[in-house]
């Protein structure tokens, strides 16, 4: 076909009509996050003090801060992760080094992504059937153990890409020199994959430090400080939730700060992990 | 034709004194699932000696290597029919413990596959695996494991350093320290210069050369120059068959087989 400027000019225009729409749309996907970002900072920034890291939650018309609902979050999802990292690492292996393809890998495999995409409310109501109905108590224990399930999917699947990522000949040359093929794993293949097991872990983190529907069914919360695992225990989401649909002004100040100690903490996981992948890549 | 076949193998079986032999194959069928990869092959190797295994891709070459060390028992659907013996003693036997066996024989791969540790744990590990030693005896290990592979003088400074910051040469003088540190008897290497430049190439040889003195090496290679330059006999495969084997100046001089004298004349490869 011979050269024609007009069909060129008209693909230049098309071309150019179709960036103009991928720039806007952009704009519109991140404007919405930069609004979220302004009202959060412009109600929560205010509140930010010393006090919110000192003092447990308030009555209406009291002065208090978030400690019982921090504390409590940073031991529901620590122990949650303790819990997923343990179970999610070593079956990702399994999946990667032993499973393969056979019958059984193949369904853990599909169970896992059916849990990675299960709705985070159906494992709270799990974890109430499973621990607080026979206990008869919510607990910080079933909180844990909810959070473990939501984030352990999200631990198995990482491992296991990552260590398939992994050359044959790193796993023949460990075990050419003679080492069990389970040393070859701890001692290589997981040194090797490290950068992206511990990016999952914290993708995992960022995703269960914002769940509130679990808890609602498991570990409720607490208005006072505790640090009983039997018992009911505080954390961030739920106080969030409760505080931001109270009528009362000082409660729900206390919601838009405890929103931004999560939005941090989600955000410093996420810079941490993109950290480590390009450390990964680099060497 | 198995008549013939095994008149073949007897001629060049006899090319090493029998009490040379350190290592031997011997009618030695493998198997990937129902494909046949190698055909009765029965090959000797001399004791500390370079012997070397040319033939075209997927002759079979790489796979008669990693028989030798039971690499392939890493996969179930891989199996090998016949008999290896070590030392008079069959390592085919399922009574053999394979860690133990693979201490005896080292092997390094076709692309350096350095460990994601520093260059002295990587040189450590197979010592860290077999044997129990001190801070000093390990260091001494070490060192006696990196000269040995040339690296010392390079990266004696550096040893904490990751051996994953090394160039390629390196990294394969590396891998080759790691594999002599635990001082197998047999060492097997599966074209260990293919990934390299001209000049870590010649490195790599004058150190292959060196370690003849106290190791049986078997070479997978395709540079038909490097067989010549490094080993003391040479075994042609093609097609899954040990087509010919002997002193490597006999074979690339006076080939008996045409397929041989084909191949080592450039007609294909």
């Amino acid at each position: 076909m011979a050269f024609s400027p007009a069909k060129a000019a008209a693909r230049k225009t098309f071309n150019g009509m179709f960036v103009l729409f991928c720039v806007v749309v952009t704009c519109i996907a991140l404007a919405s996050l930069a609004i979220i970002l302004y009202s959060l900072l412009k109600n929560g920034i205010g509140g930010l003090d010393t006090a919110i890291f000192t003092k447990s939650t308030p009555a209406p018309g009291s002065d208090g801060g978030l400690m019982n609902a921090i504390v409590g979050s940073l031991i529901l999802c620590g122990l949650g992760m303790v819990g997923a990292v343990i179970v999610g690492v070593l079956a990702g292996t399994w999946l990667a080094e032993y499973g393969g393809t056979s019958f059984y890998a193949k369904l853990i495999r599909f169970f896992n992504d059916v849990l990675l995409s299960a709705p985070s409310i159906l494992v709270g109501v799990f974890a109430y059937e499973l621990m607080v109905k026979p206990m008869h108590s919510f607990s910080a224990y079933a909180g844990a153990l909810a959070l473990a399930m939501i984030a352990m999917p999200v631990i198995t699947r990482t491992t296991e890409d990552v260590l398939k990522l992994q050359p044959t000949s790193l796993r023949e040359s460990g075990v050419a020199l003679g080492a069990p093929v389970w040393t070859t794993i701890r001692k290589i293949l997981w040194r090797a994959a490290a950068g992206g097991i511990v990016t999952g872990g914290l993708l995992a983190f960022a995703r269960i430090s914002g769940e509130t529907a679990p808890l609602l069914f498991t570990s409720l919360n607490n208005q006072f400080f505790s640090l009983n695992m039997d018992k009911p225990m505080s954390s961030l989401p739920v106080v969030i939730f409760n505080f931001a649909l109270s009528p009362y002004d000082d409660w729900r100040r206390l919601a838009w700060v405890g929103a931004i100690l999560i939005t941090a903490a989600v955000l410093g996981a996420q810079i941490i992990a993109r950290i480590l992948v390009r450390e990964t890549r680099r060497s | 034709m198995n008549v013939h076949r095994q008149e073949q193998f007897d001629s060049y079986v006899a090319d090493v004194p029998a009490d040379r032999i350190k290592l031997k194959t011997h009618d030695l069928n493998f198997f990937y699932g129902k494909t046949q990869a190698l055909h009765s092959v029965t090959l000797p190797v001399a004791n500390k000696s370079v012997t070397a295994l040319i033939g075209p891709s997927g002759c079979g070459k790489s796979t008669l290597l990693r028989a030798i060390n039971r690499i392939y028992a890493l996969y179930p659907g891989q199996k090998a029919v016949g008999s290896i013996t070590l030392d008079r003693e069959n390592i085919l036997a399922p009574s053999v413990d394979l860690t133990m066996l693979r201490a005896r024989i080292g092997m390094v791969f076709q692309k350096p596959t350095p460990f994601p540790m520093s260059i002295f744990d990587n040189v450590a590990f197979g010592l860290r695996m077999h044997e129990r030693l001190s801070k000093k005896q390990m260091r001494e290990r070490v060192e006696e494991a990196l000269r040995r592979a040339a690296l010392w003088d390079e990266v004696k400074d550096n040893l904490h350093a990751s051996g994953l910051g090394l160039s390629g040469g390196q990294q394969q003088r590396l891998c080759v320290a790691r594999s002599i540190a635990v001082r197998p008897e047999v060492l097997l290497l599966d074209e260990p210069a293919s990934a390299l430049d001209p000049i870590s190439t010649a490195k790599l040889e004058d150190t292959i050369i060196e370690l003849k003195a106290d190791y049986t090496i078997v070479i997978v290679t395709h540079n038909l120059q490097q067989a010549a330059r490094i080993s003391d006999y040479t075994g042609f495969m093609f097609l899954g068959r040990l087509i010919e084997f002997g002193q490597t100046s006999e074979l690339f001089t006076n080939p008996r087989s045409t397929q041989t004298a084909d191949y080592v004349m450039g007609r294909f490869g």
